[in-house]
């Protein structure tokens, strides 16, 4: 060891902390300039998602503002509260938008966008967030393959509760090349958020 | 004193972050699965080791050798987040596929080993350029690896270019073949690899060549 003195030692500690408090100046003030438009980016990402689901012509209300939160539900697959977005025409309800996860993904859990109209058909299913296999499992990804559209107008009734399985389980729905497990869960997943819609129903658009 | 010519070349080519010195590998195999991802981090990486060097060089006359590594961490962490925010406002969708992978440039070994071995023992001019080379050598082996692991893997080139470049991009996408099955190694990880030990036995290859009579000097990679 080579002996420090304790006044080199005190200089050393200052110059550090002039840089700590520098460094986090600069953070703290590009934070403060850039927060508006990251906030305005993640809710223009937020509207193009639901979107997707619904058509702009059915609903007149903000619907990223027209929100409700749900407390964790093992039918929508949350361990905490989640968030449903509600359309509206003239006051009326049109259709809710889920947030829901499929939890037993081949690679954890898939995160789900369920619109439902009010009537209880599907406005259609976007998958936001997964870890699923490239190539395989990821073919729930609109951009990938058609396949999340299967669901589009489906309800608990069309087609019935036998139905709401993968082909290979005896239901309706396709399974991929390969890869079983991710759509599995995605069709149960979809099948659990129109069952608590269905029980919700009154309460989501109050 | 080294000059620019050397710099530049030991940054593209003789001292390769990627080839050569091996750092940063974990960034580099994760997101390298296309060329836009690629170009994406190595820009990124590249602007950090710009700044960071910069910094580094304009501070090494007054910093006590005790606290320079928590110093030179402090200023790489700071530049980082600047970068991931300014990202978030500007390139949204493309921090949206790059998102996780930006605080690991802090993580990158070549930025605080350009910090500690060049920048705080030179002048600017030759740290900015020093870091700037090193950066494109990262950049460009990003961009190598991204471009074969996506014609091999999924049959397309620049596909989501408009992520980054904005919508008249799209045009940029090329699509080799309609029907082409992808192949999922190149995609998946192992894939990664396969890619860099190719590219780095094609760099060696190309070294070795021209010199086969002359001794040959290994050099000697820095380990992690």
């Amino acid at each position: 060891m080579i002996a420090i003195s304790r006044r080199q030692i005190l200089i050393s500690g200052i110059f550090l902390w002039l840089f700590a408090v520098a460094g986090t100046t600069l953070v703290a003030l590009t934070e403060y300039s850039s927060r508006e438009a990251i906030i305005e980016n993640e809710r223009q990402v937020l509207l193009r998602n639901l979107y997707a689901l619904l058509p702009r012509d059915k609903l007149d209300n903000d619907i990223a503002e027209d929100i409700l939160e749900l407390p964790a539900s093992p039918l929508l697959g949350t361990d905490a509260a989640s968030i449903v977005y509600r359309a509206r025409l003239a006051g009326e309800p049109v259709a809710a938008i889920f947030n829901s996860i499929a939890p037993n993904g081949y690679n954890g859990k898939i995160h789900l966008l369920v619109g439902i109209y009010s009537n209880g058909k599907l406005a259609g299913v976007r998958v936001v967030k997964h870890a699923e296999t490239p190539g395989l499992g990821d073919a729930v990804e609109v951009r990938k393959s058609p396949w999340i559209k299967s669901f589009d107008s489906k309800s608990l009734t069309n087609p019935d509760p036998s139905g709401w399985r993968v082909k290979r389980d005896g239901g309706e729905f396709d399974q991929f090349t390969g890869a079983t497990i991710t759509p599995r869960a995605v069709v149960t997943a979809v099948r659990n958020t129109l069952l608590y819609y269905q029980q919700n129903a009154d309460m989501i658009f109050n | 004193m080294t000059t620019s010519r050397e710099i530049t070349r030991d940054g593209l080519w003789g001292n390769n972050v990627a080839l050569v010195q091996l750092l940063g590998l974990c960034p580099l195999l994760a997101v390298t699965s296309t060329v836009v991802n690629g170009i994406g981090l190595g820009i990124a990486t590249l602007i950090t080791l710009v700044l960071s060097n910069t910094i580094v060089s304009l501070i090494r006359g007054f910093v006590r050798k005790e606290v320079r590594l928590p110093v030179f961490v402090l200023i790489i962490a700071s530049v980082v987040t600047i970068i991931e925010l300014s990202m978030q406002a500007l390139f949204y969708d493309l921090y949206l596929v790059l998102g996780i992978f930006i605080p690991l440039i802090v993580t990158n070994c070549a930025i605080i080993g350009r910090a500690e071995g060049f920048a705080s023992r030179n002048p600017v001019g030759p740290a900015a350029l020093d870091g700037l080379m090193m950066g494109l050598g990262f950049l460009v082996v990003l961009a190598l690896l991204g471009a074969l692991r996506e014609i091999i893997g999924f049959g397309t080139l620049f596909a989501n270019a408009e992520l980054m470049f904005g919508d008249g991009a799209q045009t940029l996408t090329i699509e080799f073949n309609e029907d082409y099955p992808g192949f999922l190694l190149a995609v998946l990880p192992p894939g990664a690899f396969f890619g860099l030990a190719l590219l780095i036995v094609i760099k060696n290859w190309l070294d070795l060549r021209p010199q086969e009579k002359q001794e040959i000097i290994e050099p000697v990679p820095e380990t992690v």
